[in-house]
């Protein structure tokens, strides 16, 4: 390729365009102007998403990532342009989504003078990037860019934000574009070790009780068809984390349920009767293992996992399997004999059958006078065949959702598992849809996180994205206030909402929507949503002190999950 | 058991990476007891010592996530009796005291310290060894109000005769050439 004379921003671009980038969500101002600039000339190649905050535009870049695999791409502005992308470079960098999120800054020479909306965003984000850098001469967008792409997107993903100062994208430069294939002191993947295959196909030969955790690791290898393989040759039942939720069908008749604080009660309870538990791309958050020290006591633990710090990091692997998931679960297949495990699985049925009716139950069916999230949540996925795409917010709702709604397709959970932002789930819809146009997707949020970005309405209104958002109302912070009636003697310290007319600020943005507060209308309300052409709001209002169960409680042990208070 | 580790970091030289290495530090809660920053025997790769006390599980972490840093090319840890490390420190001290006596001679002597200059107002000396030894030499020469005191980070080299680095680098390239 011959280089050409281009401007920074130019070239800033047409890398963009190399890397096949097709939506950019972002937000102008003074330090990223001459990018936009550049922009112009390229509507018909690229979909710019304005959005309402820079925070909707870094959740919406997220939701995309999460649905299509590819990386999201943000623009924001310096100070607090690239200040107000923080909370979501933190989430994307804990949820390991890849994104590329540039920033403009101060012409160099202002560079810390305390410039007008200067911010050491570099400084700022280096605890919550995989990789970040600072932009000050033309000559290097084409190389730091490809680089950047290559960055994100391999190995674990992650997020990198790159800082473009205002000289960098005038100035001009000889552009030639390569693609970044490797970087010597960057080593993404290590290739497997067949001897740890061995060891770790040895262990699953053996064990009596083994049990195989479904991490995020399984979507971003594209494993889903492996993992299944693995576990229907095995006979091994599989688990999953919140970010493992929709790699396996919901229907699996090996996939026994969700982990963690809020999961499923088999899982957590028959963690520490295994003698062998396989983590497959996950990380063992503390949510998922409760008190580490009374953690899946009798069982050796295999980790298939890409990143090396993960290994040792919070539980003692006996076999640490380092690499691809997707290749080393191939390799294992070959290796591991055939089994069924059926008394094994008997236990987790019996789990199943108690939780059923102490919890599910009442749950999916109440009989109570108010409405229950699980029941709205169980009628859209009901209504959309177990086929749409779930976004969601943080607390209750979020927890309520992962556990009922249905799945039949990979990469249709978006959620905020490790950092559990609030104000997520509205941009990462709006996101979700425009990375999977021709699917439903239904946002699911709490009155609380709705407030923090409700603001991309107009965002959602103004692209006629199809949204349907499903706000479960019970004008509180329902989590914040669950743990206050459970763990702090009912005390509910400033956790009761007024709220809005929510449904007049949807029309003010020209959003219909209408409420529901009656079992009789629920039903058709959502049908109503979901046959609407455009985006839609629906306003359940739910019972007010609904709990989520079951429950590990902080600093208990997994086993010690609860089903009731 | 807590004890003394010296962890040797190898990395591009790019600028931010301290803080991306010092962050790893920050955030596990460790305190960073030394820190000598250096370009190796390798041209363009730099070498990081840090002296941290520590447990071993705390080393073995530290190092993989510093190692997890993009610009990291490979991150060691080590006890004490596995390297050869030195200290430096200077001491300025005031002139007087030399001329009523001996014994700052003699205490320069006994230590195998050595003086740099002196002048009118002041004698500067310098002491290399381990920590213990240039503390025992300031508390010595604090007798005399030492006027300054600094002792450097540490430098260390390992006893291992074989060159892990270098073995490492040759892994790498070929892991290089292998995507190609």
């Amino acid at each position: 390729m011959t280089a050409k004379k281009v401007t920074g921003s130019q070239a800033l671009i047409l890398s963009l365009m190399e890397e096949g980038v097709d939506t950019i969500f972002g937000y102008p101002g003074g330090a990223i102007m001459p990018v936009y600039d550049a922009l112009y000339d390229f509507d018909k190649e690229v979909k710019h998403i304005l959005t309402r905050h820079e925070q909707g535009a870094i959740h919406g870049a997220q939701g995309y990532a999460r649905v299509t695999g590819k990386p999201g791409i943000v623009f924001a502005t310096s100070g607090p342009g690239a200040t107000n992308l923080m909370t979501g470079i933190a989430d994307a960098m804990i949820d390991s989504t890849p994104l590329v999120c540039i920033t403009g800054q101060v012409a160099a020479p202002l560079l810390g003078t305390d410039a007008f909306q200067e911010s050491d965003i570099v400084g700022m984000s280096i605890p919550v990037t995989k990789w970040n850098y600072q932009i000050t001469t033309p000559e290097e967008i084409p190389e730091v860019m490809a680089q950047a792409f290559y960055i994100a997107t391999t190995g674990r993903p992650g997020p990198v934000l790159i800082d473009v100062t205002k000289d960098a994208q005038f100035g001009e430069l000889e552009y030639k574009y390569e693609k970044c294939k490797k970087i010597r002191s960057y080593v993404p993947e290590t290739n497997i070790d067949p001897h740890q295959i061995k060891a770790a196909a040895e262990l699953i030969n053996e064990a009596k009780k083994p049990m195989l955790l479904v991490g995020q690791g399984i979507i971003l290898s594209n494993a889903e068809e492996e993992v299944k393989a693995f576990i229907e040759k095995t006979g091994i039942p599989a688990a999953w984390t919140l970010l493992g939720l929709s790699a396996l069908p919901t229907d699996h008749r090996l996939n026994v349920g969700m982990l963690g604080m809020h999961g499923n009660y088999g899982p957590n309870k028959l963690t520490n009767e295994a003698d062998l538990i396989i983590a497959v791309g996950m990380r063992f958050d503390d949510r998922v293992t409760g008190k580490v020290s009374e953690y899946a006591k009798k069982a050796k633990i295999i980790h298939i996992e890409i990143d090396p710090a993960e290994i040792d990091k919070i539980v003692k692997t006996d076999v640490a399997v380092l690499g691809d998931a997707k290749k080393a679960l191939k390799m294992l297949i070959d290796n591991v004999n055939p089994n069924t495990h059926e008394s094994w699985h008997n236990e987790f049925k019996k789990c199943d059958a108690i939780e059923n009716e102490k919890v599910i139950q009442k749950d999916l069916y109440p009989t109570k006078q108010g409405l229950t999230m699980g029941e709205a949540i169980r009628i859209v996925s009901e209504k959309t065949n177990n086929e749409a795409i779930l976004v969601t917010d943080v607390g209750q709702h979020q927890m309520i959702a992962q556990r009922y709604f249905g799945f039949k397709k990979s990469r249709s959970n978006v959620t905020s598992g490790g950092l559990g932002t609030m104000g997520f789930c509205l941009p990462a819809a709006m996101g979700a849809q425009l990375g999977a146009p021709e699917r439903t997707v239904v946002g699911v949020v709490g009155d609380g996180g709705f407030q923090m970005t409700i603001q991309e309405l107009g965002t959602i209104a103004q692209n006629k994205l199809p949204v349907k958002i499903m706000l479960l109302n019970n004008n509180f912070l329902g989590m914040v206030r669950q743990w206050q009636q459970l763990f702090f003697d009912k005390r509910y310290s400033f956790t009761e909402l007024h709220n809005p007319d929510f449904i007049t600020i949807g029309k003010g943005f020209g959003i219909n929507g209408h409420t529901v507060d009656k079992r009789e209308d629920l039903d058709a309300s959502i049908q109503k949503m979901l046959d609407h052409d455009g985006p839609y709001l629906l306003e359940v209002k739910i019972e007010k002190e609904d709990n989520v169960f079951p429950m590990v409680p902080t600093g208990a042990s997994v086993s010690d999950v609860i089903l009731e208070p | 058991m807590k004890k003394e580790y010296i962890l040797t970091v190898y990395s591009e030289n790019h600028i931010g990476l301290l803080t991306r290495i010092t962050n790893v530090f920050t955030r596990r809660k460790t305190n960073i007891d030394s820190l000598t920053v250096s370009e190796s025997a390798l041209h363009g790769i730099f070498k990081f010592t840090i002296v941290v006390h520590c447990t071993e599980a705390m080393a073995i972490k530290l190092v993989s996530q510093i190692e997890k840093q993009i610009d990291v090319l490979k991150a060691f840890y080590h006890t004490n009796d596995e390297m050869i490390f030195q200290e430096i420190a200077l001491y300025k001290v005031p002139i007087e005291p030399i001329y009523e006596s001996d014994t700052i001679e003699k205490i320069v002597r006994k230590a195998g310290a050595r003086i740099l200059e002196i002048t009118k107002d002041y004698v500067v000396i310098e002491k290399t060894g381990h920590k213990e030894d240039t503390q025992a030499l300031f508390e010595e020469l604090n007798q005399f109000k030492v006027m300054q005191f600094i002792r450097s980070g540490r430098v260390a080299i390992t006893r291992d005769p074989i060159e892990r680095l270098s073995e490492f680098l040759k892994e790498r390239d070929a892991f290089l050439t292998s995507l190609d």
